[in-house]
């Protein structure tokens, strides 16, 4: 991820105040350049949560910072911050600025943390890391330097049945609280309780504090979360079930639910397993009646479908959505490019995870993270058939271009608004294919 | 003095080339006086998040209908630039561009290592790949903090870029931590763009007027065609070509001088085309003004009057109705500097009686050093003082703290992420995103119909306001909105 940039799907470090800004009542504190948080607060729309956006407090590092150093001025700010905003959690968060100048950060903010105040620090400063791998960064430090703080009171594994799911990356996936909605019903309908740590559906700082709790672990990822994951089992001996890629649809749901549920017993787990079953079943077959009402559409709609599909997305929705295109809705996945980003040691087994689900395609899987670059690769390929496009805001344009029909599912967009929707799950499939063809029925007038 | 200087890469920011501060407290007359005597600025000891100078270098880059941007820093300074790709699009056809070329917008993604080596290499290979890429007429890059702290030679990397490719490549120094007041940012687009876009005039145009703008409707076609011209717009919506030719008009006029104030005075001063001696036309009397000083200007005075007298015999009777209407309703506006005083203009002109202003920053007087260009001060002289005047910083918390005690009929606001609160407490808020919109006489008329219509309803804002989320502890409700500012009540 070192080259150049044309139209960025993803931001820098500091992007990850929004995974601070899921959390009910928390927020971030900046110790940055005056322009970071609205930089992200536009990246996202939308977004301001409830102290995030023009309400988070920042330092707006200065030349006088530059020159003397910015420790002074985080201090002020953190103390009156404790007197105009009512938080649970503050998370300090490091620019450019104060990473290049070397400012010590948690020195200052141990002096708040000494007078017992739920302060985290974390450096973020966006030349270190994207916000997909600072969300590990953000969430690994709350752990450290808050939860950490109440082990005595929460005893390691000693609630065999609940799990903490690290799922979504709030707002950088647009149906983040949708998703994690859909995947606490459906683990509640196995006999599981779920942390989701972010979004209304979570329990806050307390949700925080109880994670040493849980008695394993799942991680929905094909790679950000994964050092999240790895740090709680070092702590706490939680164990993860890594399934890697968002569950879309019927096939990809049961699967996902009929390994937690193996999981769970085998982590020790006091589950009623035939209950657990027959709520998939259950879930599976309210599924199947839309699907058994829709396939005559699909097979007769004389105007003119979609046949095939390109995605521009980071790599969970990529290797989702081609796989829940391909079995459940008959969508064939062509180019698929990844555009988050991903670190080269997952790129084989990504590409290998997406061609290995129909043994006989092999679907052409791009990393690429300048997606100018990725949308110039499309404009010099083409197939039959009328094409759909699930991208961003920026791939609309790419889209009307091919004639192609689109879908806005990735940040940034301009063009969708999304609030409790979810994708993932078998209503999340449901959901998608509404989507899709509520935008192809829409281009006949 | 002047405060323009081509000859450096870096325009200097406002702070210290037009004393522009980003604190004060009190009433209107107060800040007008005290602009003429020499401000002083005030600091704060609780801050919330700025803008960024980058972003208004970007949105005066971006625009340009047939450039590229390249951001030079790491990935994150170009995250909110998406959305000059949608206004561009979506504003085309206000402009008259019937197939809008996507934007081109590059980072180049500067990483840790970069911030040890250095980013110069990687900037020219971006310049040289967005130029390969999209055969744009000129490419512009954009400082960042990063790219300014670890001392990268852009303004080199740029010049050889230029020799290499044989097209403008205008460096822009627009790192965030210069300034307190972004847009600084404006000015430093300009100033690259002046510096290496706008040719020396050949001859004079008497025909063409440059028009220093955002992406509102065109208004001023129809303006400028009594008077025998046509606008040329700077910089959204323009062309390299357009640009170079800029230095050839025969006047100058802005939208808002907070904008166009160093690029009004660059023109006057390095290419000979007079900037127009009066604020910008918000209100009956500052319309008048305006268009019988563009009459003068191009000599063309008896043109004036007519325009004024048809155009206010169209208008006025309209007017004087919605007076009627709003009169005695109270209003409190939020906005950057100039365009803030554009609303308190059209409140005072349609009757609202103006309780309060919480305006982003103050510019004591523009780059072109004209007293007549001052708005504020032709604010208080035509519809009198404004009293709890707060220059904000866009201080969310302040500004929240200050609603909560006024309570206005309405909120009148111009830039994104203020109108929530008024919302909020239930107040009706009004933003109206065009700059133009509440222009000339018929400005009043479009802008007062909004007003009108947004007070009258107010059942979303009033159920809003019953479930309300709110983070400000009651403690800061009942400080003074300038407890945090330098002589406020904390130490």
């Amino acid at each position: 991820m070192n080259g150049i940039i044309e139209q960025q799907r993803y931001t820098c470090a500091i992007g990850a105040m929004q995974s601070v800004v899921a959390i009910p009542r928390a927020v971030p504190i900046l110790h940055s350049g005056p322009g970071c948080g609205d930089m992200i607060g536009g990246f996202f729309e939308r977004s301001t949560g409830y102290a995030g956006g023009s309400t988070s407090p920042c330092t707006n590092f200065g030349e006088r910072e530059v020159v003397f150093g910015g420790t002074d001025r985080l201090r002020q700010i953190i103390s009156n911050t404790y007197k105009v905003l009512d938080t649970d959690l503050q998370v300090v968060m490091t620019g450019c600025t104060a990473g290049i100048v070397g400012d010590d950060v948690e020195s200052v903010v141990s002096e708040f943390r000494d007078e017992g105040r739920p302060i985290v620090s974390v450096e973020t400063a966006g030349f270190k890391a994207s916000n997909l791998e600072a969300h590990s960064l953000v969430v690994n430090a709350i752990i450290e330097q808050y939860t950490a703080l109440f082990e005595d009171e929460n005893p390691m594994r000693s609630e065999p049945n609940t799990v903490n799911l690290l799922a979504s990356v709030p707002y950088q996936d647009p149906f983040w609280k949708g998703n994690l909605r859909e995947y606490k019903r459906l683990l509640a309908g196995v006999g599981l309780r779920a942390n989701t740590l972010f979004g209304p559906d979570s329990g806050g700082t307390a949700e925080w504090r109880s994670i040493p709790r849980s008695g394993f672990n799942i991680l929905v990822s094909p790679w950000h979360g994964k050092p999240i994951a790895d740090a709680l089992e070092a702590r706490y001996g939680q164990p993860c079930l890594w399934y890697p890629h968002i569950p879309v649809g019927a096939n990809e749901t049961e699967e996902f639910l009929n390994q937690v549920v193996d999981f769970a017993l085998e982590s020790g787990a006091e589950i009623d397993e035939r209950g657990a079953r027959a709520f998939i079943a259950r879930e599976r077959a309210a599924y199947y009646e839309e699907i058994d009402n829709l396939a005559t559409f699909l097979l007769e709609f004389r105007y003119g479908l979609p046949n095939h599909a390109n995605i521009f997305h980071d790599a969970g929705y990529v290797q989702a959505l081609a796989r829940f295109l391909l079995h459940e809705v008959g969508i064939v996945p062509k180019e698929q490019f990844i555009t988050d980003g991903t670190p080269k040691k997952y790129h084989d087994k990504i590409r290998a995870e997406v061609s290995a689900h129909s043994g006989r395609r092999v679907v052409p899987i791009y990393f690429e993270p300048d997606a100018g670059k990725a949308q110039d690769i499309l404009r010099g390929i083409t197939h039959p058939g009328r094409g759909l496009i699930i991208g961003s805001g920026w791939d609309r344009e790419l889209a009307r271009e091919r004639g192609a029909d689109f879908l806005s599912a990735a940040a940034p967009t301009p063009y969708r608004l999304v609030m409790t929707t979810n994708y993932a799950g078998f209503s999340g499939g449901l959901r998608v294919i509404e989507d899709i063809y509520h935008n192809v029925l829409s281009t006949y007038k | 003095m002047s405060t323009v200087n081509l000859a450096l890469p870096a325009v200097q920011v406002r702070e210290i080339r037009i004393n522009s501060i980003t604190g004060y407290q009190g009433d209107a007359d107060g800040l007008v006086a005290a602009s003429r005597r020499g401000l002083k600025d005030k600091s704060r000891s609780f801050s919330q998040c700025l803008g960024c100078a980058t972003s208004k270098a970007a949105c005066m880059t971006i625009l340009i209908q047939d450039g590229a941007v390249v951001s030079h820093g790491p990935v994150g300074c170009a995250s909110c630039l998406h959305e000059f790709a949608f206004t561009y699009r979506v504003n085309s056809p206000l402009r008259g561009v019937e197939s809008p070329a996507r934007r081109r917008i590059f980072s180049t993604n500067l990483t840790e290592r970069d911030t040890v080596y250095g980013g110069s290499a990687k900037l020219a290979s971006a310049i040289r790949e967005a130029r390969g890429r999209t055969g744009a007429n000129a490419v512009f890059v954009l400082t960042t903090c990063a790219a300014g702290i670890i001392g990268d030679d852009v303004e080199s990397v740029c010049d050889q870029a230029e020799a290499e490719l044989g097209i403008p490549v205008v460096a822009i120094f627009c790192e965030g931590f210069r300034s307190k007041v972004w847009t600084t940012g404006f000015d430093a687009a300009y100033h690259g763009i002046a510096r290496k876009l706008i040719a020396k005039p050949e001859r004079r145009r008497g025909d063409v007027i440059n028009v220093i703008n955002f992406w509102g409707a065109d208004v001023f076609s129809d303006w400028f065609a009594p008077f025998g011209a046509k606008p040329n717009f700077i910089t959204p919506y323009s062309t390299v070509g357009s640009l170079r030719h800029a230095g050839e008009s025969a006047a100058t006029v802005q939208a808002c001088s907070t904008l166009g104030s160093y690029m009004g005075a660059v023109l006057e001063q390095d290419f000979g085309v007079p900037e127009l001696p009066a604020a910008p036309p918000y209100g009956v009397a500052q319309t008048d003004r305006w268009f019988r000083a563009l009459g003068k200007l191009l000599d063309k005075e008896e043109i004036a009057e007519k325009v004024i007298a048809e155009k206010k015999a169209k208008y006025l009777p309209r007017i004087r109705e919605l007076r009627e209407k709003l009169s005695g309703r109270t209003a409190y506006v939020t906005a950057g500097a100039a365009h803030g005083h554009a609303l308190l203009d059209i409140s005072g002109e349609l009757g609202l009686k103006a309780v309060g202003a919480a305006i982003f920053h103050h510019d004591p007087i523009f780059d072109s050093g004209r007293e007549e260009n001052d708005q504020l001060a032709q604010r208080v002289g035509d519809y009198g003082n404004v009293p709890n005047f707060n220059v904000c910083n866009k201080q969310e918390f302040e500004l929240v703290n200050a609603l909560n005690r006024i309570r206005p009929d309405v909120l009148l606001a111009r830039h994104g992420g203020m109108t929530l609160w008024g919302a909020k407490l239930g107040i009706p808020s009004l933003l109206v995103g065009d700059e133009h919109y509440g222009m000339g006489y018929e400005g009043l008329v479009n802008y007062g119909e909004r007003v009108a219509e947004v007070i009258e309803n107010d059942e979303f804002v009033r159920n809003l306001a019953k479930h309300a989320i709110n983070p400000y502890t009651r403690w800061w409700l009942e400080r003074d909105p300038d407890y945090f500012l330098a002589g406020g009540g904390a130490k």
